[in-house]
C-alpha cells in the first residue's frame, strides 16, 4: 500500500470558487491509502511546492495526487518539486478540477461532487504507480527549416549564428517568399527588396546554411532530437552547380506566352527563366509545363546559347535524405481565392485587382516598371477605390475567413499613400468596417494617410463593382452619413483576406504537428509558448502560425531560433519513461505488436526460459526499444495475450480510474 | 425514468488533441454537465475495449473516445487503429444489448474547445434521453 498525500489547490478562487475545497480534501482522506489531505490557496507557488515537499520528508509519502489545474500546465512543475524532496517523478498524479471541472461548472454541489471523484481516480491511479527512469537519447546538431520566406531565412541566420548547421528547403525556384514580391513595407515606406535580399545573400554565403531551393519534404520520421527526413529536388532541367545564372538562356528562349508566377500573371517570361534579379540561388530552372523540348524535344535554344554547359534536359528529380534534430515550420501564407466574390467584378475585368497584384503594378521591377497603369488599356486610373475585408471577417465560411487578417489595413493605407503621393491627381477612397492599427507607428502611418495625403477614407462596405464602358461603376454605402455612394473608378483593389499556404496541411500531417480550424498551426500554449508545436522538436515561424506582419514575423523567426538553438545545445534529451514493455512470460510472439508500432521499436528475439522438469525451451518474445518507442500504446491492445503493457498508463491503472469514475 | 437520476459518462480523451480540447473549453468557460468524466490517455489506440466493457460493468451509462483527427494523430496512425477497433467494438456492443447511442468516438483537435462542449452536451443528452444502462452491469462489481 502506497503512502499517499493529497494536496488541494484553490487557485486563488479560480477552483475555490466553485469547488468546496475544504470537503474535497476531507472526503478525498478517507479513500484507502490516503495519509495526509490539505487544500492550500495557491499550490504551485513556492510556499506551496515547499509544503509539497516537507510533508514528502516528514511523512514518507511514496505517492502524491495534486488537485489543481491541468496536467499540461503543471504536472512538470510538480514533479521537479517530488523529485527535489526525492519522490520518483512518476509518483506524482494531478487530477484537474480546474479546467475539467470547476471552469465548465456553476453548481458549486456538483463541481464539488466531480472534483471528489476525480481526484478519486487520481488517488486510484497513483496506487499502481511504480517509479520509472527516464532514459537519454542523442541529438542531432543540425536543423531543418521548412519554407523560405523571411520567417524562415530569419530562423536560419540566427540558428547558423550560433554555429549550427541549418538546411532551408524551399519549394520555390528562389528563397524570398511574399517579401520577394511587395513593393514599399509600412510604416516606414523603405523597399521591401533592399531589406530582405541583403539577408538572402547573407542565407547562401553563410558555410552553415544550405538552401534546398525548388524541394520539397517528402517524408519525415523520427522524434526530438533524430528526425529522418526524406527531401525532394524537383528537377530544374539546369546543372544548379554549373548555372551561372548569366539569364542568356532566359533572353533567348522563343516560348515566350508563359505566365508570369512572380508578377501574378499581369505579364509573361520565358519557358525558362530566373524567377527575378536578386533571386537566390541565381539559377535558371525550366518550366516542364511550357518548354518545347520537353513537351515535343523540338527546340534546345537555351542548351544551345548556355555558355557554362548547365542544361540537361533528361534531368529526373532527386530524393535526398538527412538528419535533423528540430524542425522549422515557416510554410507561410497565401492570399485567398478572389473568383468567389463575383460582386466585385475580380474575374470579369481586369482592372479589379488584389492588393498583392497592386503590389507588383507599383514595383519598379514589376509588369509597368512602377508606373501605375491599368492593365486593360495601359492608361493611368484616376480614381482608385480600395477595398478592405474582402474575404477576412466574413461570416460566411464557404466563402472567406472570420478571422481578421491583420495586415490588410496596414497594406491598403500604404498603397493610398504611395498612390496619392506618385500621382497627386489621383483621388483614393479606401472601404473599412474597422480600422485596425496597433502597432509602432501604425497609427501615426494611418492618421498621414488620412491628413497629410488626403485618403478618403469611407466607413462601410462597398456591395457591387460594376464594369461598364471602361470604367467601373462602384456601389457602396456610407454608414457614418447613411447614404448611398455611386463612384466612377479606374481601378478597384481587394485587399484579400491571406490563408495558410495550401502546402501546410501537408506539412503538419508529415511533422505530427497540429493545426486549427483554419489550418494555421497550433502552438504548445497559446501564450507561453507561442514559437513552438505541441509535438516536441517542431518549431513554429512566421504566418504559418497565424496572420503576421514583417516586423512580428522576424521576432517570431529569431523566438523560434532561440528554441531551436537551446535544443541543439544540449549533448542528449531525457526520454519518455512511458514506454511500452512486454511480459515475457505472456508473450507468445505472434508480431500483432510490430505490426501497428508506428516507430519500428519492436523487435523479437529468441530466449531461453526455464521448463518442467530442468529442461529449457526457447521461445520467441518481443522486445521494445525503449529510446525509439514514444509511448502511444497502440501495441498494448494489438497484444492478443495481455503481454504488452504500457508503462504510466498501464491496464491496471487506467482500469483503476474507470472503476474509480463508476463507482 | 426519474428526473433526478444523471448518467455517468467516461471520456477517453488522448493527451495531444482532445484532453487539450478539453482544457481549452474550460479556459474559454463552456459549459458541460458534470456527468462526464475524462480519463487521460496517450493516444485513442490506447483505448483497449476492455476499459470500455468495464465501464459499462461498473455502471457508467455511456463511453465517449475522443481523438485528433484523421491525419493528425501525434503518433501519425493510432487514431486509425482506435476507429477499426470501436467499429468492431461497437457492433459487438450492439450484438449484446448495448445501444448504439451509449458509445461514441469523436474526432476534437486542440483547437476545438468549442466543439468539445457541444459533443459532450449532445452526448448527455443522447445518454439521459436513454435512460439507465443495466446491460452489462456487473452486480458482483456493486457495492
Amino acid at each position: 500500500m502506497q503512502k499517499i498525500g493529497v494536496f488541494v489547490c484553490h487557485c486563488g478562487t479560480n477552483i475555490a470558487a466553485t469547488v468546496d475545497v475544504e470537503t474535497v480534501a476531507k472526503t478525498l482522506g478517507k479513500e484507502p491509502g490516503v495519509v495526509f489531505t490539505t487544500d492550500y490557496p495557491y499550490m504551485c507557488s513556492q510556499t506551496g511546492q515547499q509544503m509539497i515537499q516537507d510533508k514528502i520528508q516528514e511523512l514518507g509519502l511514496t505517492g502524491v495526487v495534486i488537485c489543481s489545474c491541468s496536467p499540461r500546465m503543471h504536472e512538470q512543475t510538480f514533479r521537479k518539486a517530488c523529485h527535489k524532496a526525492g519522490l520518483n517523478d512518476y509518483m506524482v498524479e494531478i487530477a484537474n478540477i480546474r479546467e475539467q471541472c470547476s471552469w465548465i461548472h456553476k453548481d458549486k454541489q456538483e463541481a464539488t461532487e466531480k472534483a471528489v471523484i476525480l481526484g478519486r481516480a487520481a488517488i486510484a491511479k497513483v496506487q499502481l504507480n511504480a517509479p520509472l527512469t527516464a532514459g537519454t537519447s542523442p541529438v542531432t546538431k543540425r536543423a531543418l527549416v521548412i519554407g523560405g520566406g523571411i520567417a524562415g531565412i530569419q530562423t536560419a541566420l540566427d540558428i547558423a549564428e550560433a554555429g549550427f548547421e541549418v538546411d532551408i528547403v524551399e519549394k520555390q525556384p528562389t528563397i524570398g517568399g511574399k517579401m520577394t514580391q511587395i513593393d514599399k513595407t509600412f510604416p516606414t515606406l523603405d523597399c521591401a527588396a533592399c531589406i530582405l535580399t541583403p539577408k538572402m545573400v547573407d542565407c547562401a554565403q553563410n558555410e552553415k546554411i544550405h538552401i534546398y531551393a525548388y524541394s520539397e519534404v517528402e517524408q519525415v520520421g523520427g522524434f526530438v532530437g533524430n528526425f529522418h527526413v526524406k527531401i525532394r529536388r524537383k528537377a530544374r532541367f539546369v546543372n544548379e552547380d554549373v548555372c551561372t545564372g548569366c539569364g542568356a538562356c532566359t533572353e533567348k528562349c522563343p516560348q515566350k506566352k508563359v505566365p508570369n508566377a512572380f508578377n501574378l500573371g499581369l505579364d509573361t517570361r520565358r519557358a525558362i527563366y530566373i524567377p527575378f534579379a536578386q533571386a537566390v540561388p541565381k539559377v535558371a530552372t525550366i518550366d516542364p509545363d511550357y518548354c518545347n523540348m520537353l513537351k515535343n524535344g523540338k527546340c534546345g535554344v537555351c542548351a544551345k546559347v548556355c555558355t557554362a554547359g548547365a542544361i540537361d534536359y533528361k534531368q529526373k528529380d532527386t530524393t535526398i535524405e538527412r538528419e535533423y534534430g528540430a524542425i522549422v515550420a515557416a510554410t507561410g501564407f497565401n492570399p485567398i481565392d478572389l473568383s468567389q466574390f463575383d460582386e466585385f467584378a475580380y474575374s470579369k475585368s481586369p482592372d479589379v485587382v488584389s492588393s498583392l497584384e497592386f503590389e507588383r503594378l507599383m514595383n519598379a521591377a514589376g509588369p509597368t516598371g512602377g508606373t501605375l497603369l491599368r492593365p486593360s488599356d495601359g492608361t493611368h486610373p484616376k480614381t482608385i477605390v480600395f477595398v478592405q475585408c474582402v474575404g477576412s471577417r466574413c461570416e460566411d465560411a464557404q466563402k472567406g475567413k472570420s478571422y481578421c487578417s491583420k495586415i490588410c489595413c496596414m497594406y491598403t493605407a500604404k498603397h493610398a499613400m504611395l498612390c496619392r503621393e506618385k500621382y497627386p491627381d489621383t483621388d483614393v477612397y479606401v472601404f473599412y468596417i474597422d480600422v485596425r492599427t496597433p502597432g509602432k507607428n501604425f497609427d501615426e502611418f494611418y492618421r498621414r494617410a488620412v491628413e497629410e495625403y488626403g485618403v478618403h477614407y469611407i466607413k462601410g462596405m462597398v456591395g457591387k463593382v460594376v464594369p461598364e464602358n471602361g470604367k467601373l461603376k462602384v456601389q457602396a454605402s456610407d454608414l457614418l452619413d447613411n447614404r448611398q455612394l455611386h463612384i466612377d473608378a479606374d481601378m478597384v483593389v481587394l485587399a484579400a483576406a491571406i490563408e495558410p499556404d495550401k502546402s501546410a496541411r501537408s506539412v503538419a500531417t508529415m511533422l505530427t504537428a497540429s493545426m486549427d480550424t483554419n489550418d494555421f498551426f497550433t502552438e504548445a500554449h497559446p501564450k507561453l509558448r507561442p514559437v513552438e508545436s505541441p509535438t516536441a522538436g517542431v518549431f513554429l515561424s512566421g504566418t504559418c502560425q497565424g496572420p503576421k506582419d514583417i516586423p512580428e514575423t522576424v521576432a517570431q523567426a529569431s523566438a523560434a531560433a532561440a528554441k531551436v538553438i537551446g535544443l541543439l545545445c544540449k549533448d542528449s534529451l531525457t526520454c519518455n519513461p512511458c514506454v511500452a514493455e512486454p511480459n515475457e512470460l505472456m508473450c507468445n510472439g505472434c508480431s500483432n505488436c510490430e505490426k501497428v508500432c508506428p516507430y519500428g521499436a519492436i523487435t523479437y528475439i529468441d530466449k531461453e526460459f526455464r521448463g518442467p522438469n530442468r529442461t529449457t525451451l526457447i521461445r520467441r518474445v518481443a522486445q521494445v526499444n525503449p529510446a525509439v518507442c514514444q509511448g502511444c500504446g497502440a501495441c498494448t491492445v494489438a497484444c492478443m495475450s495481455g503481454a504488452m503493457d504500457l508503462k504510466g498508463f498501464s491496464n491496471k491503472q487506467i482500469m483503476a480510474e474507470v472503476d474509480a469514475i463508476c463507482r | 425514468m426519474q428526473v433526478t437520476w444523471k448518467p455517468t459518462i467516461v471520456a477517453f480523451c488522448c493527451n495531444w488533441c482532445s484532453y487539450a480540447g478539453a482544457d481549452l473549453s474550460g479556459t474559454n468557460r463552456l459549459q458541460y454537465p458534470a456527468n462526464v468524466k475524462i480519463i487521460r490517455i496517450p493516444c485513442s489506440c490506447r483505448l483497449n475495449p476492455m476499459f470500455i466493457l468495464r465501464a459499462f460493468q461498473k455502471g457508467a451509462d455511456g463511453v465517449i473516445l475522443c481523438g485528433c483527427h484523421p491525419g493528425d494523430c501525434h503518433y501519425t496512425t493510432g487514431n486509425y487503429y482506435a476507429r477499426r477497433r470501436m467499429t468492431l467494438l461497437f457492433s459487438m456492443l450492439d450484438f449484446l444489448g448495448i445501444e448504439k447511442g451509449r458509445t461514441r468516438v469523436e474526432w476534437v483537435s486542440a483547437a476545438e474547445g468549442a466543439k468539445f462542449a457541444a459533443t459532450m452536451n449532445e452526448f448527455v443528452k443522447t445518454i439521459t434521453e436513454l435512460g439507465e444502462n443495466r446491460r452489462l452491469e456487473d452486480l458482483r462489481c456493486k457495492e
